[in-house]
This record gives structure tokens, C-alpha cells and sequence, in this order.
């Protein structure tokens, strides 16, 4: 007997994305307010279907979709996320006149298959969700059509997706070959027996962490990370790099906790490699960045190899600290690149570092909000993002690997260096031209709120890492 | 009355959010906002010490509450003899700091104004913190309004200097939050009193003490890791080196006391020789570097440094007593105390001294426009006031009997000797270098003919200086006269760190 009000949520989303479709159709305007507001409304139905959810744990589909807390949690974030997503993008968008209403449709199908990522029970409704959401990115990158860069980005984006996409499937193929079950709990229990030691699962595991590796950007599959932040529109940007974060961390959580648990001894060796080269490669090429996009890109690398850390640890702490890592760096990211939309205005893109030139000069707000932002991302205190290092790191000595804990705060501080770089940008620097700031009322607001919930998560950090403790029954 | 008040908190949050306010001022009225801030901070510092029970080692002051449930860290702050001190300290220099500041910066006076307040309260809290991520979150934050300070008011290389200060410090404390980490996970919290109870084996303990000496070194700082210090003093705005050499240097000194020795007490006795030789380096060598510079910032940016080896020399030369004196006898704890109680003598000296140099360089600079000793000469000729007031602040920092700076040094050399006649010897070479290169830069400045044209056109000090060189110099004075103030404050405390020293604690 399926239990259809678990599924409450996704459906309500689903059919709100459907009106917002026909409305965009029926009431047609160039200002698209109204599709704003119906996606927000849809949004923040979906929320509250999932709050009312909380708590129930349950599953559909004989066990195909999962209901549980961790998923209803990181549901909420991710929500909550691409709301903010949305409020960043519709004044950029229709600055550059290329707002359409397919931007919103593109956003809730992704959301959509953010969430049935999260939920996923099974192999095969994962890789569903993961192809709903990567179809979505890959159309919202080329969403400037006549922008040779965008398609340039999307082109790339995509036959690299497609190729991380076949590489888990793959994975997926051979894991189900061998254990002869689709759904996680099914694959652990039948491959706690005696078929632990075969190679053919052990490659089936290589794959599918590769394609996990490919998704979420780590190096050495990390190539497409910076030409697509770069070239894809800020708005789209903005988006890729929050929320499917989030989803990637749950997709690895449901893969390798859930799964293949079992292989622990065998994916942790492979992650410690990815955490190693992400860290070491992104925070040592983002110093040579002037292009303050591509700056964010490696240094999303770095935090993938951060998020790593906590997944390897392979113990329900580590994966709450990862869980706490990519809710919070999805909050930062969000502000990081909203801090550049507010610069940018019709015809000049802010994505120079030089842009940020004296923007203290000109907004000291805003300019302590980039402050507190970048801050964050370095991992200094009182910043949300000091927490986030603090519990990967705490979950990494609890293990042992005091080694890694080491390695992973020298190139915390090599990662310091361009934050500050940033940062003395904004501050020491005189505005070389003085052109106005974005002054949307909707973007100053997010903005702001932004970057108090940068720093207030920062001062009373405990009631989110005991959210993502209790996820993992802490 | 203010005995139940949570005074510690007030003095942290009430600089701290005076100071957010005061950011969204206009630059007349932030002014008097954040001099009232200041003056409300520094009388809610006193009742800590008209309060404070002497006879006791323990936290007084102590407020404690579950701040994040999950890794079991607290918001507990309280105050003993060692801290007490160095909390009215911190709130008595930024009055000075503020007041000094008034007229002098005029670019966005109220973003100067309000990070100075914010950056008392954090390193208030960095004074009075029991949790050790409490004091990690304060220790850091306070990296921020500095870097600020020193790069939007400071001197033509601010931006090399400001990035250059930042991760030095950055670079050492991520050590020590690792060596938290790792303590946390023996005591399953991350109360330094916890830790301090811990027994950890030798090995553990030279690398936790390495991971600390990393992260204070770097702030005190200690040769061969003291070279962000000169380009910052330099660059600084006068207020800014005044804060960095009268407090922030001290909370690596103060790091020292409350984690290093007291947690790995058995490492400290392992490695105080070298501890001790790079004391002594930077007193005898950082000594004969400060003589030769040309800029008077620089050059008393080397005697913080030299000053400050007297410091740790204070701390570690208590072990080498210890160890000397196989029997632990009475000489050989008094003098262990007064090793002790020396280095917190000077700590507390240094800060007055130092930020009245600084603030003596600052008056000339503001009038002048260098900082080279070359440009200056005869300057007592047109400012005598001011001339009187530099001279004493120099032979404090010479270390002359009657000024603080003397007891501290007296102390530790004392104490020195109980551990061997060279170690007192080369500490007490200071007393020559340090003469030698403040008295010499006082001549070249102060005194002579007047060579160059614009320093016979200089005003004396106006009313605003004299205020504050005038508290500060009585302090120096009274605390030269009356160390007692301090000291006793602080001797419970110090006797209770040393029964810490004392005990080793490896597992048996």
C-alpha cells in the first residue's frame, strides 16, 4: 500500500510548475512578475508540504522513494535555496532581455530533480533524477542563446555531463550485476555476504565514484567546473553552484552510505585521493585568477575536496559535518555570486576581480557583506564557514587521519590568500569608474539577508548541526 | 551591586555591538559614540578588579552556557589573576587609541572608530574565554578589523603588509585548532580546564606543544617568525600599532600561560632550552637590529620584539629552574614565580610603553609626514612638552628603576640568574641594547640643533595630546612605582600555574 502523502511535495510541485507554464502562455508580459511571484508561491507550497512532512519517515515504491529525515531536511535547503535563486535572477535576467518564462520552468525541473535525487531509494531513480536535473543546468547555461560563450559553455557542460552520466550508469550497471538488486538497502544487505571482494563490483564502485566525482567537480573529473561557471550567465551560475550541491552530497550519501557501505575501506581510499588533488588543485589555481567566476569555480573545487573529507570519513559524524559543509557553501556560494549580479547592470557583466574595485567606497554594506561572504569561504571565525571546517575536520582527526586534517588547513590557508585578495580589492582599492549599483530593491534585500545568514549561522551554528546530526540518527 | 551583572559579557558585546552601531554613524557623531563606548567599557572593566578575590586561583567572574550542543562547546568565560589584568588593559588602550585618532583620521572616521570597538571586545574575549573554540573564534575575529585597520588608513605598502599580517597569524592558529581537535576528542569537550586535567604521553605533547608554539610565536612574536610584525607597525595607522604591540602581541603571550604550559607541561620542560635560546635571541639579537634602523616605527617594532622575548624568556626560564634544582625547593619556586610574574609584569609594562611610543611617533608624523629619524633633530626646541613625554616614555623602555618597564625586566633577569649566571647575563644585555638604541633614536630626534627647516615650525602638543600621553605616562609611572597593583592580583593564579608546571602530566 503506497502511502501517496510522502510523495506530497514533488507532486504539488509538479503540477504548480505546470500552472506557471500555462500562465507564462496564456498572460503573456515582458516583465514575467507574475511568473516570479506563482514560482515563488509554488516554492514556498512545496515547503511547506515538506515541513509538514517532517518527522514522517516512509517509503513508496517498494522502497524505490525514500522519505526520511535526511531527505526532508536537505529538501527544506534546497528549497529554500532555489527560492533565493529565483529572487537573485529575474532583474538580471530582464536587464539582458533574455528573461523567458522557461527560466522558471528550467529552475523547478531541476529543483524537482534535486529532490527525487534526495529522495532516491534505488539506482535507477537517482540516475532519474540526476538526468532531470543536468537536463535542466545543461538548457539554463545556454539560456543566452545568442551569446556564443554561453552555448560554448553549454556545449561543453554537456558532453562532459553526458560522459559522467554514462560512467555512473555504468557503475550502476555492474553493481546491479553483482549484487542483483537496484535499491540501496537491498544492495548493502546482499552484499554483506561474501561477494565484497569482487572486481567487478570494485570497478562498478570506481565508476560510479567517478561519476559522483564528475557531478559535484572534484579533480581530477573537474574540468568543465570553471568554463561552465564562466561562461554561463551569473544567474545560472548562481544556481549550479548552490543547491546541486546539496543533491550531489545526498546522491554520494544514498551511493556509498547506504549502499555500498561495505566498500567503505575501498571508496574512502578513493575520496582520500579526490579531497587530496581538490584541495590542492583548487586553492592553488584560483590563486592565479583574475576572472573573479572562474576565481569562484576552483575555489567551489576546494570545497568539494572539504565535502569529500567529511564523506570519507565514512561514520555518521563525518557525514553530518559534509552535510553541514554543503548547506552552508551553498548559502555562501549563493551570496558570493549575488554580491556580483548587484554590480553588474545592463551591458558591462562585473566578473573581473577588478570590478570589485573600491566597492567599499561605494556600498560599505554590501561591501562588508562580500567581506563576511568571502570570509566564509576561507573558514574564518565567526563565519558559518569556520563551523563547516571545524566539523570535517573534527570528523577526519576522529578517524585518525590527522594527517589529512594538516594537509587540508595548509591549503585552507594557500585558499586564505585570494579571499583576502578579494577582500582587499573591495576595500583598498578606489572605484576606478564610478557607475551605479544594481538598485533592485528584491536583490539588496536578499542580499542582505544573505549575509546576516552567513554570520548569524556563524554565531548560533548549533541548531543546523544538530538538525544534520539527527538526519543520520545522532 | 555588579557582582551578579555577567560582566565579562558586557565587556565583550557592549564594545562589540557599540561598535556595529557607531559603523552607521556620520564621522562627528561617531566620534563621541564610540569615546563614550570606550570610557562605559573601560568602567565596567573595573569592578573585575575591585571585585576580584586575590586568594583564590579560580575563574571568577565565571558564566557558562551550552552554546553548540553538538560538539559540546560552551559560551564560558570567566577571569583569573593572569587574564583580569590584561582585560582593563585592553579597555584602557583603546580609550587612549580613540582619543588619539579624533582629528587625525578624517577618511571614514566612523568605520575606523567602530572596528577599533569591535576589536576590543574580541580580544576581550580572546582574555576571558574558558572554551577552547570560544578563545579560537575570538583569536581569529580579531585578524579581521586589523586587517582592516591597517589596510584602508595604512601607509603606502598597507595592502603587502596587511595581507602579510593576516596569514602569518592565520597560518599559525590552524595548527593549534588542530591540536583542539585533537584534545577535544580525549576529554570529549573543549573546556581548557578539561584539558589542562588531561594526561597525554611525551610524544603527543611535543606535537601538541609545537602546534601551539606555532600559533603563538607567530604572535608574540618570537624570532625567526617576526617578520609580518616591523611591515605591519609600519604601515599601521598610529592607532592600529598601538593596539597590535600593546595587546595583540600579548594574547600570544597569554596563549602561552593558559594552553601551552599548563597542557603540555612535560613538552615545555623538554624543549624550554630552545624555547629559552630563541627568547634570548630576540632579545640580544632583535636588540642590535632595532639599533641600526633608520624609521622610528620599525625601530620600536624590533624593541616590542626584543621586549616581548623577555616575556617568554620569563616563562620558560621557570622550567629550567625546576630542572636545575632537582629538588624543587623554596628558592627555587620563588624564583620560578618571579619568572612568572615577571613576564606578566612586562607583558602588562609593555602595553602602556609601547603604545605611547607608538602614539609619540604618531604625533610627530601627523606634523611631519615621516617617519625617519634623518628628517627629525631639535625637536624639543619647538615641542618641549612633547619632548618631556617622549623622554620618559624612552627610559621606561629602556627599562630606568621608578617606570614599569623596569620591574618586568628586573624580574625576569633576577629569575634568570637562580637558572644560570650566562642566561642572566644575555638577558641582561638589554639593559645596554635596549638604553643604546631608544636613547639614541630619542637624541637624534629630540635633541640637537634644528636642521631642517619644518621642525622649527612645529607646534607643541594641544590639549588632546597632552590627555592622553598624560594617563599614559602616569600609568607608566604608577605601576614603575607600585607594582604591587599587579602583582598581587595575579599571585594566586601564578602559584597555582606552577603547581601545573610542576605536575607531570604523563600517564603513569
Amino acid at each position: 500500500m503506497n502511502n501517496y502523502a510522502l510523495l506530497a511535495p514533488e507532486i504539488f510541485l509538479v503540477l504548480a510548475t505546470a500552472v506557471v507554464r500555462l500562465v507564462d502562455v496564456f498572460f503573456l508580459s515582458n516583465r514575467r512578475v507574475l511568473n516570479l511571484h506563482l514560482s515563488l508561491v509554488a516554492l514556498l507550497g512545496t515547503f511547506v508540504f515538506l515541513w509538514q512532512q517532517s518527522g514522517t519517515e516512509g517509503s513508496l515504491f517498494n522502497g524505490a522513494f525514500v522519505v526520511d529525515q535526511l531527505a526532508t531536511t536537505l529538501k527544506l535547503w534546497i528549497v529554500l535555496i532555489v527560492a533565493g535563486v529565483l529572487a537573485y535572477s529575474t532583474a538580471y535576467l530582464r536587464d539582458r532581455d533574455i528573461l523567458k518564462g522557461e527560466y522558471y520552468d528550467l529552475a523547478t525541473t531541476g529543483l524537482l530533480g534535486m529532490m527525487i535525487m534526495v529522495s532516491s531509494g534505488s539506482m535507477l531513480v537517482a540516475y532519474l533524477g540526476l538526468e532531470m536535473l543536468s537536463l535542466s543546468l545543461y538548457a539554463m547555461v545556454a539560456f543566452n542563446r545568442d551569446s556564443a560563450r554561453c552555448s560554448e559553455a553549454a556545449i561543453k557542460y554537456f558532453v562532459l555531463g553526458a560522459i559522467a552520466s554514462g560512467m555512473l550508469l555504468y557503475g550502476v550497471s555492474m553493481i546491479y550485476g553483482i549484487s542483483g538488486e537496484l535499491k540501496f538497502d537491498a544492495i548493502a544487505a546482499s552484499l554483506e555476504s561474501d561477494k565484497k571482494d569482487n572486481v567487478a563490483l570494485l570497478l562498478g564502485l570506481a565508476c560510479v565514484v567517478v561519476g559522483l566525482a564528475f557531478k559535484l567537480g572534484a579533480v581530477p573529473f573537474h574540468m568543465w567546473v570553471p568554463d561552465v561557471y564562466d561562461g554561463a550567465p551569473t544567474v545560472v551560475t548562481l544556481y549550479i553552484s548552490s543547491a546541486p550541491k546539496i543533491a550531489g552530497f545526498a546522491l554520494a550519501i544514498r551511493f556509498l552510505a547506504d549502499g555500498l557501505q561495505v566498500l567503505q575501506a575501498d571508496w574512502q581510499g578513493m575520496l582520500v585521493i579526490l579531497a587530496v588533488l581538490s584541495l590542492a588543485v583548487g586553492n592553488v589555481i584560483a590563486i592565479a585568477q583574475t576572472n573573479i567566476k572562474r576565481m569562484l569555480a576552483y575555489s567551489t573545487i576546494s570545497h568539494v575536496g572539504f565535502l569529500m573529507l567529511g564523506l570519507l570519513a565514512g561514520t555518521s559524524e563525518g557525514y553530518a559535518s559534509a552535510m553541514f559543509y554543503a548547506i552552508t557553501y551553498a548559502v555562501t556560494s549563493l551570496g558570493g555570486f549575488g554580491v556580483l549580479l548587484l554590480m553588474s547592470r545592463r551591458g558591462f557583466e562585473a566578473d573581473q576581480l577588478d570590478d570589485l574595485k573600491g566597492l567599499f567606497r561605494r556600498s560599505p554594506w554590501f561591501a562588508l557583506t562580500m567581506m563576511v561572504l568571502l570570509l566564509s569561504m576561507a573558514g574564518v571565525p565567526p563565519t558559518v564557514g569556520f563551523y563547516a571546517k571545524l566539523s570535517v575536520l573534527k570528523s577526519v582527526v576522529a578517524i585518525d587521519l590527522v594527517w589529512l586534517a594538516l594537509y587540508a588547513v595548509v591549503f585552507s590557508i594557500i585558499g586564505a590568500y585570494y579571499y583576502l585578495r578579494a577582500i582587499k580589492v573591495i576595500f583598498f582599492d578606489q572605484p576606478e569608474e564610478i557607475h551605479n549599483l544594481d538598485d533592485g530593491l528584491a536583490l539588496r534585500a536578499i542580499l542582505s539577508v544573505n549575509g546576516l545568514a552567513v554570520l548569524g549561522l556563524g554565531i548560533f551554528p548549533g541548531a543546523l548541526m544538530a538538525a544534520c546530526i539527527a538526519a543520520f540518527g545522532g | 551591586m555588579t557582582s551578579d551583572w555577567p560582566l565579562l559579557s558586557i565587556l565583550i558585546w557592549l564594545p562589540i555591538f557599540g561598535g556595529l552601531a557607531v559603523l552607521f554613524l556620520n564621522d562627528s557623531i561617531a566620534r563621541w559614540a564610540a569615546l563614550w563606548i570606550s570610557v562605559l567599557t573601560f568602567l565596567f572593566s573595573l569592578p573585575l578588579y575591585t571585585n576580584f578575590d586575590t586568594t583564590t586561583a579560580d575563574m571568577q567572574f565565571v558564566e557558562s552556557v551550552m552554546w553548540i550542543d553538538a560538539f559540546n562547546i560552551r559560551y564560558a568565560l570567566g577571569a583569573d589573576g593572569i587574564a583580569m589584568p590584561l582585560v582593563i588593559l585592553t579597555a584602557f588602550i583603546t580609550i587612549v587609541v580613540l582619543i588619539s585618532a579624533w582629528e587625525v583620521i578624517k577618511d571614514n572616521a566612523s568605520v575606523y572608530m567602530g572596528s577599533f570597538l569591535i576589536m576590543t571586545g574580541l580580544m576581550i574575549g580572546v582574555f576571558v574565554s574558558l572554551d577552547a573554540i570560544l578563545f579560537y573564534v575570538f583569536w581569529e575575529a580579531t585578524l579581521i578589523p586589523m586587517f582592516l585597520i591597517i589596510g584602508i588608513w595604512g601607509g603606502p605598502n598597507r595592502v603587502y603588509a596587511t595581507i602579510k599580517f593576516f596569514l602569518y597569524t592565520f597560518f599559525g592558529s590552524v595548527f593549534m585548532l588542530i591540536a583542539l581537535i585533537y584534545l577535544s576528542f580525549q576529554t570529549d569537550s573543549f573546556s581548557i580546564h578539561d584539558f589542562q586535567m588531561l594526561k597525554i604521553d611525551l610524544d603527543t605533547q611535543v606535537l601538541i606543544f609545537i602546534a601551539f608554539l606555532l600559533a603563538f610565536s607567530v604572535k608574540i612574536p618570537m624570532w625567526p617568525v617576526h617578520t609580518w610584525l616591523p611591515d605591519a607597525h609600519v604601515e599601521a595607522p598610529t592607532g592600529g600599532s598601538a593596539v597590535l604591540a600593546a595587546i595583540m602581541l600579548k594574547m600570544g603571550a597569554y596563549g602561552f600561560l593558559r594552553f601551552s604550559l599548563p597542557i603540555t607541561p612535560d613538552a615545555s620542560l623538554y624543549l624550554d632550552g630552545l624555547m629559552i635560546v630563541l627568547s634570548l635571541i630576540a632579545v640580544v639579537y632583535i636588540g642590535f637590529v632595532a639599533l641600526v634602523q633608520s624609521d622610528m616605527k620599525k625601530l620600536i617594532a624590533y624593541s616590542s620584539i626584543s621586549h616581548m622575548g623577555f616575556v617568554t624568556l620569563g616563562m620558560f626560564i621557570a622550567f629550567r629552574i625546576m630542572a636545575t634544582d632537582t629538588g624543587a625547593d623554596d628558592t627555587a619556586i620563588s624564583s620560578a614565580v618571579l619568572g612568572l610574574e615577571g613576564s606578566m609584569m612586562q607583558m602588562i609594562s609593555h602595553g602602556f610603553i609601547s603604545a605611547a611610543m607608538f602614539l609619540c611617533v604618531g604625533v610627530m608624523y601627523d606634523r611631519i609626514h615621516s617617519r625617519q629619524i634623518a628628517d627629525y633633530g631639535g625637536v624639543v626646541n619647538t615641542m618641549p612638552i612633547f619632548a618631556a613625554f617622549m623622554v620618559l616614555f624612552a627610559m621606561s623602555n629602556a627599562g630606568l628603576p621608578g617606570t614599569s618597564g623596569f620591574v618586568g625586566e628586573f624580574m625576569v633577569i633576577l629569575a634568570s640568574f637562580k637558572a644560570g649566571f650566562w642566561y642572566a647575563f644575555f638577558a641582561a644585555t638589554t639593559l645596554i641594547l635596549g638604553a643604546a638604541y631608544t636613547l639614541w633614536m630619542v637624541k637624534r630626534v629630540v635633541f640637537g640643533e634644528i636642521v631642517h627647516e619644518n621642525i622649527g615650525q612645529l607646534e607643541d602638543i594641544n590639549k588632546r595630546e597632552f590627555f592622553y600621553l598624560t594617563i599614559l605616562a602616569i600609568a607608566v609611572l604608577f605601576f614603575g612605582l607600585w607594582p604591587d597593583v599587579i602583582s598581587q592580583v595575579m599571585h594566586a593564579t601564578i602559584e597555582n600555574l606552577l603547581q601545573h608546571i610542576l605536575t607531570s602530566k604523563v600517564p603513569v
